[in-house]
């Protein structure tokens, strides 16, 4: 393909240029709440966009790894006896980075495990195998919340004080929201870094790449699949902490809604590419909280989805994508 | 064609001694939609009377039985309509309970005190199916040329749109209380078994088998059709069918409309019955329960997704209710984990009907993909797939 080197400085121009228009439309808050929502659909699309660009499988149950996330982190924050506002610092963080790494290695292997036994036997069956198994494994997860939480929904202990506001340069900013937002960015340049410097990172492109040649180089593909898995999840999980911290509420549908907005992210940025997963999350937080503002609330979800199928339409392979050729 | 159909894939007539098997086979093949009345007539009237019998007449009484019967068989309509496009032509639709609300509301708008109209509910039978089978063709117009996974999204997509639209169309729909009061079909004495209404499930449930006997009736014949093939065709390789001169849009896009209108006259006939129609009747876990039976039944075979159908209906409605009440009768100690608290004898196991579809999926999937009544074509196409993508695997590692 050519490479037209205006195009790399265009896109981010034309962003910043409708970010400052909104920011004037919606004020601070509204700004940065969509940043924060934004973060979450970005975290959770990072898993669709890995998933699918290694192994061409529509995750549907990982919007549902995402809402089992922020139950592991409801059940570790209330079993260790916090129910609100960690005022002494050094322990909130050391709370919040034992409660990120448990959650995230748990829902990593959780991911693993559903990759074993759901994906990987349906790995050469026909397309739509897979796709069901995945439907499956969604509704699967949610009854096991189901069972052991109840249908209602739940309101964790917070252990971040969400009033607590700081001034950056005359802008006044919540601090959980501002934490939130630093997380996600800090995650997913991680992931940049691993996928673009690491041995296992190039194997994982690689396999996305031409599977079989990737195993004629070497590359063990079983476990380069189950590490995209364990990443993917993880994402996911610390998602689902970001949900308790900022929101403070989880329920066992969560995952439904919160999964197709996040698959909209992916394909809106362009599936299988990752800067575009992060990208598109951020564009669906501002649209959400755009059609929010403007009050269009009850017809948010609508617009989402209609998004969803006008890009899928008219360019399927997103505002990043690479040309698939026969895929889309 | 027909014949060699019906013998493969005959499972209950195996049963049979020989001699009788083949004489019915042989009959099947040469009269198929008069075998499809006849199969439908002899189960409709076998299952009231069986449930006269113990163990069921346990469970409830014969018309509670008939009124589950009925209602059963709007999912048996819309498994059938759903195995048109997922089993026969292969494109994964995961909102199709959308086009079961477009008839429902297409019904309770044209027949209700809400909309001071009262148009007879025979011929919306057939309305409702023509404006489903209409949005049926304006979705898939534009998205039937994205592949399947994607189209999957788009249907899903469309699927949680359509309820949306309903629940904020206040002046055309009531909003989140929906339609009440929807008027029920009268019969003319047409079939001299009392009138339509709550209590007296009796017209509903013949009125259910007529449509049913008539849907498997046409389906069967669209299966042996030049279109029936045509979708086979597609399913299994759409470059190949495209190449060969099918017409892959127009193919598809016929699948998708007569699915659709399968699902609307399904909608006309539940608004009818439950004389009520509000937007969350219609979620995702209706497109997916639908799913669930074409997926058990076995895809691409019309009989086995209504025996699916039908089955996993019972286990919803009756089974997992009587399970529960034994269950609670019999006082099973709680499990206690520290914080978590698993009490088994508590548990509502209807609540949990959606576990059950969710592990009948993977397991399926897992074991066998062909469904329990699998239709003999796609058994072969699936494992077949398998093997040969095992093999190429296998000469890939060798060289």
């Amino acid at each position: 393909m050519r490479r037209r080197p205006g195009r790399a400085l265009l896109v981010p121009a034309i962003l910043l240029l409708l970010a400052t228009l909104d920011w004037s439309y919606m004020g601070t808050e509204q700004f940065v709440n969509a940043l924060t929502i934004g973060a979450v659909y970005a975290l959770i699309a990072l898993g669709y966009t890995m998933v699918y660009g290694i192994i061409e499988l529509i995750n549907f149950a990982h919007g549902d790894v995402f809402m089992v996330g922020s139950f592991v982190t409801y059940w570790l924050l209330s079993s260790l006896g916090f129910n609100g506002t960690i005022s002494d610092l050094p322990l909130l963080v050391v709370v919040l980075v034992g409660t990120f790494l448990a959650a995230m290695v748990v829902m990593g292997g959780i991911g693993v495990v559903i990759e074993r036994f759901a994906y990987r036997p349906l790995r050469n069956a026909p397309r739509l195998a897979p796709l069901i198994t995945a439907i499956g494994v969604s509704f699967i997860l949610q009854n096991i919340i189901q069972i052991f939480f109840g249908p209602s929904v739940i309101s964790a202990p917070q252990v971040m004080d969400v009033q607590a506001r700081v001034n950056l340069g005359g802008v006044d900013v919540s601090v959980v929201k501002l934490f939130v937002i630093a997380v996600a960015f800090i995650l997913m340049i991680a992931l940049q870094t691993f996928v673009s410097r690491t041995r296992m990172g190039r194997a994982m492109r690689s396999t996305a790449i031409d599977r079989d040649a990737a195993q004629l180089m070497g590359v063990d593909i079983n476990t380069t699949i189950a590490v995209t898995f364990f990443i993917g999840s993880a994402l996911a999980g610390a998602a689902g902490v970001v949900q308790v911290l900022y929101l403070g509420t989880t329920n066992f549908q969560l995952g439904f809604q919160a999964g197709l907005k996040a698959f909209t992210s992916a394909v809106l940025g362009g599936i299988g590419n990752i800067t575009g997963a992060a990208l598109g999350g951020f564009l669906i937080g501002f649209i959400e909280v755009n059609s929010t503002v403007a009050g269009f609330s009850r017809w948010s979800e609508a617009i989402v989805f209609g998004i969803l199928v006008l890009v899928l339409v008219f360019r399927p392979t997103g505002l990043l994508g690479q040309q698939l050729g026969e895929r889309a | 064609m027909s014949a060699r159909r019906l013998q493969g894939g005959s499972a209950p007539l195996r049963l049979l001694p020989g001699a009788l098997r083949r004489g019915v086979e042989r009959f099947a093949g040469r009269h198929q939609s008069l075998a499809v009345l006849v199969g439908v007539a002899l189960v409709g009237a076998f299952l009231p009377v069986i449930v006269g019998v113990p163990p069921f007449s346990g469970f409830g009484n014969r018309n509670d039985f008939v009124d589950g019967f009925a209602n059963a068989g709007v999912f048996v309509l819309l498994a059938l309509g759903l195995n048109v496009v997922v089993g026969l032509a292969g494109l994964l639709d995961l909102g199709y309970a959308a086009f079961f609300a477009i008839g429902s509301y297409a019904y309770a708008y044209s027949a209700s005190p809400f909309s001071h109209l009262d148009v007879p509910f025979w011929p919306m039978l057939l309305v409702g199916a023509m404006v489903a089978a209409t949005f049926g063709i304006l979705l898939g117009a534009p998205t039937l040329r994205l592949r399947g996974d994607y189209l999957a999204i788009v249907t899903l997509g469309f699927g949680e749109i359509v309820p949306v639209v309903f629940l904020n169309s206040d002046t055309y729909t009531n909003g989140t209380n929906g339609i009440s009061a929807v008027y029920q079909p009268s019969a003319y004495g047409l079939f001299g078994i009392g009138s339509f209404g709550f209590g007296n499930p009796w017209p509903y449930y013949v009125t259910v088998l007529a449509i049913v006997a008539v849907a498997m009736m046409l389906l069967y014949r669209l299966q042996d059709s030049r279109l029936g093939r045509a979708w086979v065709a597609i399913r299994e390789d759409e470059v190949a069918a495209a190449s060969m001169g099918v017409n892959t849009v127009t193919t598809k896009l016929l699948a998708f409309a007569i699915g659709a209108s399968t699902a609307g006259l399904a909608g006309v006939f539940n608004a009818s019955k439950l004389s009520l129609v509000s937007p969350d009747q219609f979620g995702f876990t209706v497109s997916f329960t639908i799913l669930a039976m074409v997926v058990l039944g076995g895809m691409g075979n019309i009989w086995g997704v209504a025996i699916g159908a039908f089955t996993l209906y019972e286990v919803q409605s009756v089974f997992l209710k009587q399970l529960t009440n034994f269950v609670h009768g019999i006082h099973l100690p709680a499990v206690d984990l520290g914080f978590l608290r698993l009490d088994i004898s508590a548990i509502d196991f209807v609540q949990y009907q959606f576990l059950l579809y969710g592990l009948a999926l993977v397991s399926m999937m897992l074991l066998r993909p062909e469904g329990l009544f699998p239709s003999r074509e796609r058994k072969r196409e699936l494992h077949e797939s398998a093997e040969e993508a095992a093999e190429s695997n296998e000469e890939v590692v060798q060289a």
